[in-house]
């Protein structure tokens, strides 16, 4: 279980380190197939791994992960974990009741989201790679088909904008 | 009373016990499911009047508003969308011309929901006839459908939309009752932005709201009656 919740952690940072680090010894023995190890002494096993790591560490270089512009961020409505997991959930099923049946969760709307997290200095969730929304669907490669019809930015950005011209 | 009895009472009422506690979470699922958001309600029909006699020729004021309000364009190519159009008509016979906003009619049996064959093509339960865009595949039956010609479909990739009024390339689309107003307690821009105030918008439903009371004194008709669309917009003067 304990391997198991490792694993995910490790596949979550992408990290082939992250991925040995998070394994306990017995495990990683086995992972390693180093059964002729078995009997050495965990000591000597460490200190293999650490040259194992070293040695590794270029070849596997760490991916970095996207540095987000996260606009005003603070407290999201619910936790960042669920939220990175289930936004879409969110979003999908939000969007059919609120054009359909004219339910509309402020709390969870794609609109709260931009309010939030739009950058503070372009007031936009996809103007730069490294906007709130771009800088992870980039960085996952999974397409973002919202913004071709729905607004990236700020309410208050576009009535400004609009009321300038 | 034997402990065979006793045993079977006692199950029998934990059994009713537990039925009712298995029952109880799935009742306050719905009454809570009906408090969080009440939506889109059916006894409420949205709609509007229009008084020909105060609209006036060669006043655009309606059409800029919706402009400005959804982010069209403004332009009158056959390729640019709009939602609401002015039109100025004359009676040949006695030469008396009226000028009217002409724009979807939110008609109770509208004919392009009728044709869509994917379903985007709606009316919510308060009578707004919208467009879902997540499903259109702009085939542009609902603009064939449509007596009023109240539709348009995007041919260009937009940028700059307003945050409340998603619009995209490959969609219909069609006024929108300003339903984002609407939702927190507005009314339509082009009838805020009536200088005469010649478009009444209310609940048709709502005998107290001024839309009911004035239909109820006023004669009015509704545009192209003969097809009994039904439509929520109704006009006077004409």
């Amino acid at each position: 279980m304990n391997l198991l919740r490792d694993q995910s952690a490790a596949l979550r940072t992408r990290s082939p380190l992250a991925y040995l680090q998070g394994m306990s010894r017995g495990s990683l023995r086995r992972a390693l197939h180093i059964d002729l190890l078995a009997t050495v002494p965990a000591r000597v096993t460490s200190a293999l791994l650490l040259v194992l790591v070293c040695v590794a560490q270029p070849s596997y270089a760490v991916e970095a992960q996207p540095k987000l512009d996260i606009g005003k961020g603070g407290q999201c409505v619910e936790d960042t974990q669920w939220m990175r997991k289930n936004h879409m959930h969110l979003l999908k099923h939000g969007r059919d009741d609120a054009l359909r049946l004219g339910i509309r969760d402020e709390k969870h709307s794609l609109k709260t989201c931009i309010e939030c997290h739009a950058s503070t200095k372009d007031d936009s969730v996809t103007a730069r790679a490294d906007s709130f929304c771009v800088g992870c669907h980039k960085y996952e490669a999974v397409k973002l088909d919202c913004f071709e019809c729905h607004s990236g930015t700020r309410k208050s950005a576009w009535l400004q904008q609009r009321n300038a011209k | 009373m034997s402990d065979m009895d006793m045993d079977r009472r006692n199950f029998l009422k934990t059994s009713v016990g537990a039925a009712a506690v298995a029952i109880a979470p799935g009742m306050m699922l719905y009454s809570v499911a009906q408090a969080k958001g009440e939506g889109a309600s059916s006894k409420v029909r949205w709609g509007m009047l229009i008084d020909t006699n105060q609209c006036k020729p060669g006043c655009n004021d309606c059409v800029t508003a919706c402009n400005n309000e959804n982010g069209l364009s403004g332009e009158t190519k056959a390729t640019d969308s709009q939602w609401i159009r002015k039109i100025d008509i004359k009676d040949i016979s006695t030469g008396r011309e009226i000028s009217l906003p002409m724009m979807c009619q939110h008609c109770e049996h509208p004919p392009c929901v009728d044709v869509c064959p994917t379903n985007a093509s709606m009316k919510r339960a308060d009578g707004i006839v919208l467009v879902d865009k997540h499903r259109c595949i702009g085939c542009r039956y609902c603009m064939m459908a449509c007596p009023y010609k109240a539709r348009s479909f995007v041919h260009e990739p937009l940028t700059g939309q307003n945050p409340d009024v998603p619009r995209g390339k490959g969609t219909v689309e069609s006024c929108t009752l300003c339903v984002h107003r609407i939702d927190v307690g507005g009314k339509p821009a082009c009838s805020e932005a009536c200088p005469n105030q010649a478009i009444v918008f209310g609940d048709l439903n709502d005998e107290n709201s001024e839309i009911a009371q004035k239909v109820r004194s006023v004669a009015s008709v509704q545009v192209r009656a003969d097809l009994r669309l039904n439509p929520g917009v109704r006009y006077q003067g004409i």
